[in-house]
């Protein structure tokens, strides 16, 4: 399988904070969702991705190329959604678009305009003066507009609306009817992901905790909750972000079937989100 | 063919799509031959990931209800073994169920009947 990006052995600290990605590869054609707590390093990836940061040390490649040498022509074929202004905060969004479009060896001002009218954003103001989510739209809408083959988001749901979130998610499924396409999804509202991500990398300080298919992820990890005395030794090493209180424990598992063994009727065991796995997943953590 | 996914069903989502496109087989809203949608296709209207669209397909297909032909799409099966075989089997349980209800108004014990099948068994080639 291609990848549109390989990572590897990928280290950056900062006093207090050290972002170490071992190894995560995606897969060409489909969507990642990058998710974990604030401070996990979703954004410091991201922006090591685009070579906004410089790393310490380790390898980027995208389109099987390194990031840093072949910045250019990557930079070309990627469609970047980033919430901060990075753009000349002063100027119109007209004025803006008309700077940045030369880039893209590819610009598509039809496409552009298409997104523009649909997202309804406002093209007289400043850009200063846009909403959080008129920002967004606007940058979504220049990611857009380039054929771009790679679309990378780093928190792109937030600040908008359920409904535009929606829609959101609609022009990404529809992106993906072409299998050359790929996108990476940073994102705290899980809900967003669960349904459309085909893969999750989770991460927290600055670790993938898993990277691993939706579905195997969804059909796997449970929830459950049920009375304290089935927790011994041999129970506890299946769960992780126990949680005991007076009148009974909820936890979270990776392994259905060995819980559903151990336990009996008295426990409830429920489907864990995405959210849930996160919870879960940073209580047991800050225990240690 | 009608597909609706439940979000609360304790069924993943690649089985309620298997189980809900076997039964459009089944019933014959799916004809024999009939091009399916496209993974990708089908993912997008239905807002669910690729994978688990095509983890759908390939269940369906390694069960022989539908099958890939390379560049033209994926197509429900004209010679699908394992759905005569259940749809035949449906018949025979049809069958059954006169004969016991005919042997029933006649007061006929199982045993009977038992000894009649075993007899017919043997003596058909």
């Amino acid at each position: 399988m291609d990848n549109v990006l390989e990572i590897n052995n990928l280290i950056k600290s900062w006093p207090g904070f050290t972002l170490n990605l071992e190894s995560l590869n995606l897969p060409k054609g489909y969507i990642t969702g990058f998710i974990g707590p604030n401070g996990a390093g979703k954004t410091t990836t991201i922006k090591l991705i685009m070579n906004l940061i410089h790393k310490d040390s380790g390898q980027i490649k995208v389109f099987g190329q390194d990031n840093i040498r072949f910045q250019k022509q990557i930079r070309d074929r990627i469609g970047f959604v980033y919430d901060e202004g990075y753009f000349y905060e002063h100027l119109d969004p007209v004025l803006i678009k008309q700077i940045i479009a030369p880039f893209y060896s590819r610009w598509d001002e039809k496409a552009f305009q298409h997104y523009v009218n649909k997202f309804q954003i406002p093209l007289k103001p400043k850009f200063k003066d846009l909403s959080r989510g008129e920002k967004t739209k606007f940058s979504l809408a220049l990611a857009l507009s380039h054929n771009a083959e790679f679309i990378i988001m780093d928190e792109p749901t937030a600040g908008l609306d359920p409904v535009f979130r929606q829609e959101l998610l609609d022009i990404l499924s529809g992106l993906m009817q072409d299998d050359t396409k790929s996108i990476l999804f940073s994102t705290h509202i899980t809900s967003d992901l669960q349904r459309i991500a085909d893969y999750i990398c989770f991460i927290h300080q600055g670790k993938i905790v898993f990277h691993e298919d939706t579905d195997f992820i969804l059909n796997n990890y449970i929830v459950v909750k049920g009375p304290n005395e089935l927790l011994n030794e041999k129970t506890r090493s299946l769960f992780s972000g126990i949680r005991e209180h007076s009148y009974g424990f909820e936890a979270m598992s990776r392994d259905r079937p060995e819980v559903r063994g151990l336990m009996d009727e008295r426990v409830i065991i429920d489907r864990a989100g995405l959210e849930d796995i996160m919870l879960y997943t940073v209580r047991e953590d800050s225990r240690v | 063919m009608n597909i609706s996914i439940a979000n609360s069903s304790p069924d993943p989502i690649y089985e309620q799509i298997c189980q809900q496109i076997k039964n459009a087989i089944v019933k014959g809203a799916l004809q024999p031959g009939e091009l399916l949608p496209s993974i990708r296709n089908l993912a997008r209207e239905l807002r669910i990931s690729v994978i688990t669209t095509k983890r759908a397909y390939e269940e369906l297909e390694r069960d022989g209800y539908i099958e890939t032909v390379g560049g033209k799409g994926t197509f429900v099966s004209l010679h699908n073994t394992e759905l005569l075989k259940e749809k035949r089997m449906q018949l025979i349980e049809e069958k059954i169920s006169d004969i016991v209800l005919e042997g029933k108004m006649l007061n006929i014990s199982l045993s009977t009947l038992h000894k009649m099948l075993d007899l017919l068994y043997e003596e058909v080639q």
